[in-house]
């Protein structure tokens, strides 16, 4: 499968994987954005399955780490994704034929556009986590033994570090105190893998599904069959309707967590559903109870427009609606729950997978 | 006695009040707007005089409140060429200025447009060098070609030097006559929303100084010399030199000053203020006396920007808003016959069915020439659901779940009830109709800061106390009285991926103007 994906696709792009953000992953504003720009100076870039590469070929996952605040401010050079991967390329002594995204939700959906179209190689279909996680561990290709070092952190100003750890605990670690010296964000080239080493260890699908997923947004039909169509395309379910009647955040070691309360609507009056995110949408509970936790994806949507609404922006007095979107199975597995599951995020919680 | 002229230029009226010395509401008066604005100022204005019979020589004062700026920008219209610079190289090519922008003004402004080394990181190290040759050089390229300079520099919340060296450069080279914008002084954290309201406030130099010397002109026509302000969007005065460096900061006054001034008509500090006209209705909030600012991303004439913006919740709901199918599918607005309400409706004895008429027919309200006779039971189901609009409006404008006090302002307020679920009391003041003017004539002046700080080897108190001095200092340079400043809010907000308690910190501080008479001031709140 190959399809040309264009600088005027990216809105629906950037759309989509706000919903896949589930709640965090940072506004993808400046990195669709930049993404124009590559690509209107550079022309399309193809979209293409894994399985149009050979098992030999390399493939180089692109990223952005750090606070989305400072990259709202602080724009990238442009030059900083591609010089990561060339220079990770170089230190590999071996070209590579694609490069995929480490992460569909949110603002790193975006950026391996950026490498793709000033390189002319493709983009693979899908990612490392198939929604947003906070942390460079916390992929499919960690699970699959994948390092994620070698690996080149980039600044604007040219900067390139150069990290070979012994596990993918400490490239987090060292990664995170280089970013904030390089001024509070970095690109990365990082999880190189061959395509037949990495093809068990990806989300399939998941650039296309946020494309698809913002095209149905986009689309100028009535919200109840938007709604219906975005379930349909997420297998997703509709957890709770109703209006946002506290919202309480406080910042932790550096994360922006915090308790939202939604008081039900509709077929939902006289329930209350509390949300706990941790940057992204982490617990759902309905009147008490579990109805979604982590590693499923959690997303509030405006119940007017259906447009997600991130952490950072739900306030008091909102109509939202709350859906509920299973995870990529590799998640369900009982090494990736340690790493993703509710306990991990200091939930007392069993992860509860969501009914279809 | 002194006096003081609230004026208040709207989209379809022009609102004049005169107050006196202890800010009682002396004469007002209410007219459609003419094709030339300053027209309609000046015969509304003489208009207030000749019924009160002051001297126009006793108005000491007169604060203008206007839509011009906003309207040049959405038409498109007498807008001046700007040098957009942006302080940032070798970081933020990856996004020119100018992104997202509607592609005739994106055409425009892009042929004076550059990026320069400099910039800061957002703990204050320098990310280059400022690039002073290259900043020399493009003054000179565009001098004579340009009408005002833009100038955004990275993270200049967190350290404006860069911005502050380029614009003395771009001095030298230009001269005095060229206005120069700068980034700190407009917007907060957000380069690319920062730099278009830079921009954008740099275009309208042209159409500010027409406006400033205009209105001047009008009221010197009539003998009156007083002291001229002019109303931000916060709801606090700036002095026409602040106003012609800082255009953009009128935009949305209007929606402001009423809040303002139902908060001084009731001495409230803390309510909802719902303000019916003719088209729509504004919901907003009051905090301490002052508009809750908005917390998003503002669109102005198609262009994102982040200025401060009061938070306002609009529905297409006004006085002449046009209900239909009262027999079916009932619908109300959002199209409205607007000020042709007194020919058009029903109670002037026309042939639309307007809200207004709806609480004309069911005894609620009483207004026009004609009465009005609907069938109950439909006319009562067209009231509810408007009732319902505006319910929900306050609702989603709430912070908390708790009943809040509600102030009705706005020439069609008069057809709202006098209970809405979760309002805890609802205030009808006198002179309700002419509250923004009001609130344009009472305002004060403010200063404010919206920065990053870095609190690693300063304590919370030191930072605190830094930002609200830079408030107090900002205050008094826009015409504050220093004794009389006090801080009307703050707020600090933690970034989040950052260590090192990295925190953006906004504090406003507002006090009277240098020249106000204090009775004046300190008897307006005793009088509520």
């Amino acid at each position: 499968m190959r399809t040309q994906i264009y600088a005027h696709d990216i809105d629906a792009l950037a759309l989509g994987a706000t919903v896949l953000g589930a709640g965090g992953g940072g506004d993808p504003y400046i990195g669709a954005l930049m993404a124009k720009q590559a690509m209107e100076t550079h022309g399309p870039v193809e979209l293409v399955s894994i399985d149009e590469l050979a098992d030999n070929e390399l493939v180089i996952p692109s990223a952005m780490m750090g606070a989305p605040t400072v990259m709202v401010e602080k724009i990238p050079s442009g030059q900083e994704p591609s010089a990561a991967f060339r220079q990770l390329e170089r230190f590999l002594g071996q070209k590579a034929a694609a490069t995929v995204s480490a992460e569909a939700g949110g603002l790193n959906s975006t950026i391996p556009f950026v490498v793709a179209a000033e390189l002319r190689i493709p983009v693979v279909d899908a990612d490392g986590m198939g929604r947003a996680f906070p942390e460079i561990p916390m992929t499919a290709f960690h699970l699959g033994g994948i390092s994620a070092t070698p690996m080149m952190l980039v600044d604007d100003k040219g900067n390139t570090l150069l990290l070979s750890t012994i596990d993918n605990a400490w490239t987090e670690a060292l990664s995170r105190s280089a970013t904030v010296v390089m001024g509070g964000s970095a690109m990365l080239a990082l999880y190189p893998a061959t395509a037949g080493r990495m093809r068990a260890h990806l989300v399939h699908g998941t650039l296309s599904r946020a494309l698809a997923i913002g095209r149905i947004l986009q689309q100028p039909m009535d919200r109840a069959d938007r709604l219906a169509e975005l379930l349909e395309q997420t297998s997703g379910r509709l957890l709770f309707t109703g209006k946002v009647t506290d919202v309480m955040r406080r910042t932790v070691g550096g994360f922006a967590r915090g308790t939202v309360t939604i008081e039900g609507l509709a077929e939902d009056t006289g329930s209350v559903l509390r949300l706990e995110f941790q940057n992204e949408n982490l617990v759902a509970l309905r009147d008490g109870a579990p109805v979604a936790t982590v590693p499923d994806l959690i997303t509030v949507m405006d119940l007017e427009t259906i447009r997600p609404i991130t952490t950072e922006e739900v306030r008091y007095g909102q109509r939202v609606t709350v859906i509920g979107m299973p995870c990529a199975d590799v998640w369900r597995q009982e090494a990736a729950l340690e790493l993703v599951g509710p306990r991990y995020f200091g939930y007392d919680l069993d992860y509860v997978p969501l009914r279809p | 006695m002194s006096y003081r002229l609230g004026i208040d230029v709207g989209g379809t009226n022009t609102d004049v009040v005169l107050l006196d010395g202890d800010n009682r509401v002396v004469a007002k008066r209410k007219r459609p707007d003419s094709s030339d604005i300053m027209t309609g100022i000046r015969d509304a204005v003489r208009a207030v005089l000749d019924d009160s019979g002051v001297d126009p020589v006793a108005i000491s004062q007169a604060m203008l409140g206007t839509t011009q700026v906003t309207n040049a920008i959405i038409e498109r219209r007498d807008l001046n060429d700007v040098a957009v610079v942006r302080l940032g190289a070798p970081a933020t090519r990856a996004v020119q200025p100018l992104a997202g922008w509607p592609e005739d003004l994106r055409r425009r402004y892009q042929r004076f447009s550059y990026i320069v080394g400099g910039g800061h990181e957002f703990d204050g190290r320098e990310i280059a060098p400022l690039d002073e040759k290259e900043l020399t050089r493009i003054a000179r390229e565009v001098k004579g070609q340009v009408g005002a300079v833009a100038i955004s520099s990275v993270f200049s919340p967190v350290n404006a030097a860069h911005e502050e060296r380029a614009a003395v450069i771009f001095r030298e080279e230009l001269g005095e006559d060229t206005p120069i914008s700068l980034s700190h002084q407009i917007g907060s954290v957000g380069l690319l929303e920062r730099e278009n309201a830079t921009v954008l406030n740099a275009a309208v130099s042209k159409v500010a100084k027409r406006a400033t010397v205009s209105f001047q002109e009008a009221l010197a026509s009539i003998g009156i010399h007083a002291n001229l302000y002019l109303a931000q969007n916060d709801g606090t005065l700036m002095s026409v030199e602040y106003a012609l460096l800082y255009p953009i900061l009128t935009i949305a006054c209007g929606p402001t000053n009423s809040m303002r001034g139902a908060a001084y008509l009731t001495g409230l500090k803390d309510a909802m203020v719902v303000d019916v006209g003719g088209t729509s209705t504004d919901v907003g909030v009051l905090v301490h006396g002052f508009p809750r600012e908005s917390f998003i991303a503002v669109e102005v004439g198609g262009v994102r920007t982040n200025f401060r913006m009061p938070d306002l919740f609009s529905i297409g709901l006004g006085g002449g808003s046009i209900v239909r199918d009262l027999d079916g599918d009932l619908q109300i607005g959002p199209d409205s016959v607007g000020y042709r309400i007194v020919e058009e409706g029903r109670c002037f004895g026309g042939s639309q069915t307007t809200f207004t008429d709806i609480a004309v027919a069911l005894g609620r309200a009483r207004v026009g020439t004609h009465p009005v006779t609907l069938p109950r039971n439909r006319a009562q189901a067209a009231y509810d659901l408007a009732i319902a609009r505006v319910t929900e409006a306050i609702d989603r404008m709430k912070t908390s779940a708790s009943a809040v006090p509600l102030i009705l302002v706005g020439g069609g307020s008069v057809l709202l009830p006098d209970a809405f679920e979760g309002v805890s009391e609802v205030y009808r003041p006198d002179n309700y109709d002419v509250a923004n003017a009001i609130g344009a004539a009472i305002a004060q002046v403010s200063g404010r800061v919206d920065r990053i700080f870095a609190m690693d080897h300063r304590s919370r108190e030191e930072v605190l106390e830094e930002a609200q001095a830079i408030a107090f200092s900002e205050a008094i340079r826009a015409g504050a009285d220093a004794s009389t400043l006090e801080v009307v809010e703050m707020e600090e907000v933690p970034i989040a991926y950052l260590p090192g308690n990295a925190v953006r910190v906004k504090v406003t501080a507002a006090g009277t103007l240098a020249s106000y008479e204090r009775r004046g001031a300190k008897d307006s709140h005793a009088r509520s």
